[in-house]
């Protein structure tokens, strides 16, 4: 199989293809087949139980990870999609549209990456501009019109920098999503499925649930990013990435991300329909139990759910004022 | 090889002048050098007189010059930040905290409370850009939200002065996960039909202006300010093209559509004031009766 992958995978390529070799031979060793079986599938576990935070954003961004469309082409059907802002432009780094899962309806927001150059050219990297903001906020309005809940599959390097982008309002189109995000009165579930890179992705990501798949990250900044501030060396990513805490389990002990979504051994390109199983049923429990929610508690309680995020101290009023003295 | 070609001018250096002017009598203006009595510059609201330049204050400068003297009332200030990562780079994120509030004399990167605006009534938060940048992390949000939350409650207009690059790296997620909680604390404020003035200083961007600075039902921003969502020089890398001049800089973004008013610092108060005239009907009480009348003949000549 042609499969990019990575050092950290190469005693797994290794086992795998001794296994290859000794099915091979004539006659079957049986006995050595299995035997490697159970080594390989002990290697694969040692080493994806083990990733490191650096290891995880390499997964995120494998060429072969399944990207939000094949989510939605392996989940759903009768997808229609929809185009455009209404103002501007049709901005393809994100498809929008509708779609029946088990038989409901649903609108789903996608942040779509490429497979090859060609389609990364249309689709920009999955890095959406102003308009794309605003087509995704114009399609959620007509769910919450016509009452159907909202899916956004996260996955984005980024909220796209460039000159046209602020002649049209970058800050401004992520800003007033999130704002409108709170008052959409039909469930809304992100699911991060790679990459969560900053207000990019916040920009479509304010949910009633917010789930992660096992190898995905979402942060502030991505770590290459945040390297070349704080180190001035984009090298340093990988130690940045172990210092921003952007795993899916830092964000469940952050308090930030609700569930997380597994993916099978060696990642969700090595076995696709695992993954979107795996995502079907997280994503069936969330809408049942969000949609059993009625409309003022569910918006009450998206607002505390954001409400609560952060960490810091709070001091006995007169201890404030005395440290402020000081 | 050619040893016909010119020589370089010698360069000689300026005399200096530092040793005959005593510490603190002269300014020299940031942008074009020019030395102004610092007596005269402070008068200005630290703006160059030569070339117009606003210089950044702090923010017991900007409370002083719009907040009505004696009338400011920090709250919040309980809210006091922790190293929730456990963040290192070249140094801890908790030593950091401990160097920026020695260095600018502020708790964290906003200041908030109650405060008059010409005689009435306000919510007031101005952002501190030299505590780490003015970046948003935990305390930031939680200040804001909770000054939001207070105008909602009360009906007190609300008015914000951003300084600031943007989300703070060293709280990772949560420091994104404050523009969310902003933003909705806003979205609460707005459907209780309260207002909200957005002020943009010198610089606004990323984090901040892609949540609450963005989210006045007016914008108004200082002169040459430089405004945006990406930095520039993060443009520049990733476009590899040279950016055009003034881009991002407040005039630039009056130009495309996103800032209501660019107004000089001396003019701001009076400004806002008259916003939250409109906004609220209450009257600043700087306008003595004979103004009020002299505006409504203007009219009726008009």
């Amino acid at each position: 199989m042609a499969i990019t992958a990575f050092d950290f995978e190469k005693p797994i390529i290794e086992l795998e293809n001794q296994l290859l070799e000794r099915e091979k031979q004539e006659p079957r060793d049986e006995e050595a087949i299995r035997a490697l079986r159970e080594e390989l599938e002990r290697k694969q576990r040692e080493i994806f139980e083990n990733l490191t935070p650096w290891q995880r954003v390499l997964l995120a961004r494998h060429m072969d990870r399944p990207h939000s469309m094949d989510f939605v082409q392996g989940l759903m059907t009768d997808f229609v999609e929809v185009h455009g802002d209404r103002g501007f432009a049709d901005d393809k780094a994100v498809v929008t549209g509708f779609a029946r899962f088990r038989g409901e309806r649903l609108c789903v927001i996608c942040q779509q990456k490429g497979r090859d150059t060609k389609e990364n050219l249309m689709r920009n990297w999955g890095m959406m501009h102003p308009e794309g903001y605003r087509k995704a906020m114009r399609v959620m309005r007509l769910a919450d019109k016509f009452g159907m809940p909202i899916v956004v599959f996260i996955d984005t390097p980024g909220a796209f920098p460039g000159i046209g982008a602020e002649e049209r309002g970058q800050a401004e189109a992520i800003a007033r999503n999130i704002r409108d995000m709170f008052t959409l009165q039909v469930p809304i579930v992100c699911i991060v499925i790679g990459e969560g890179a900053s207000g990019g992705a916040l920009g479509v990501g304010v949910g009633d649930r917010i789930l992660m798949l096992e190898n995905s990250w979402y942060c502030v900044i991505s770590p290459e990013g945040c390297a070349a501030i704080l180190w001035k060396d984009r090298g340093m990513a990988e130690r940045a990435a172990e210092q921003l805490k952007l795993t899916a389990k830092d964000l469940i002990a952050l308090e930030v991300v609700d569930e997380i979504i597994p993916e099978p051994l060696g990642g969700a390109h090595r076995d696709p329909q695992t993954t979107f199983k795996n995502v079907g049923v997280a994503l069936a429990k969330n809408l049942e139990m969000l949609q059993a929610l009625p409309v003022n508690e569910l918006l009450e309680q998206r607002y505390l759910k954001f409400r609560a995020m952060g960490k810091f101290v709070e001091l006995q009023q007169d201890e404030a004022t005395s440290s402020q003295s000081e | 090889m050619a040893w016909f070609k010119k020589e370089k001018y010698t360069t000689l250096k300026p005399p200096v002048m530092k040793d005959r002017i005593p510490e603190g009598l002269w300014t020299k203006c940031e942008n074009c050098f020019n030395l102004v009595l610092t007596k005269d510059f402070e008068e200005n609201l630290k703006v160059c007189k030569k070339c117009n330049h606003h210089h950044r204050l702090t923010a017991r400068e900007r409370i002083a010059m719009l907040a009505d003297e004696g009338t400011f009332q920090e709250m919040f200030s309980n809210v006091q930040p922790t190293d929730p990562l456990g963040f290192v780079d070249s140094k801890p994120y908790s030593e950091r905290l401990k160097a920026a509030q020695k260095a600018s004399g502020h708790d964290e990167a906003v200041v908030v409370g109650k405060a008059e605006i010409d005689g009435i009534p306000v919510g007031l938060g101005v952002m501190v850009f030299e505590f780490v940048g003015g970046s948003m992390g935990s305390v930031v949000g939680e200040r804001i939200t909770r000054l939001i939350e207070y105008c909602t409650e009360y009906s007190l207009p609300l008015v914000i002065v951003s300084a600031s690059g943007g989300a703070r790296m060293q709280e990772g997620i949560l420091s994104l996960m404050q523009m969310a909680k902003t933003s909705g604390a806003l979205s609460r404020l707005a459907e209780k039909k309260v207002p909200f003035i957005s002020v943009l200083t010198n610089p606004t961007t990323a984090g901040v202006m892609a949540s609450y600075a963005s989210l006045g039902d007016v914008i108004i921003a200082e002169p040459d300010a430089l405004i945006g969502f990406a930095g520039p020089r993060v443009i520049q890398q990733t476009i590899n093209q040279i950016l055009p001049k003034g881009f991002q800089k407040s005039e630039f973004v009056l130009e495309h559509g996103f800032l209501d008013k660019v107004v000089h610092r001396k003019d701001l108060k009076k400004t806002i004031a008259l916003f939250l005239h409109y906004f609220t009907g209450q009257k600043p009480r700087s306008w003595s009766d004979e103004e009020v009348t002299e505006a409504s003949e203007n009219r009726v000549s008009a």
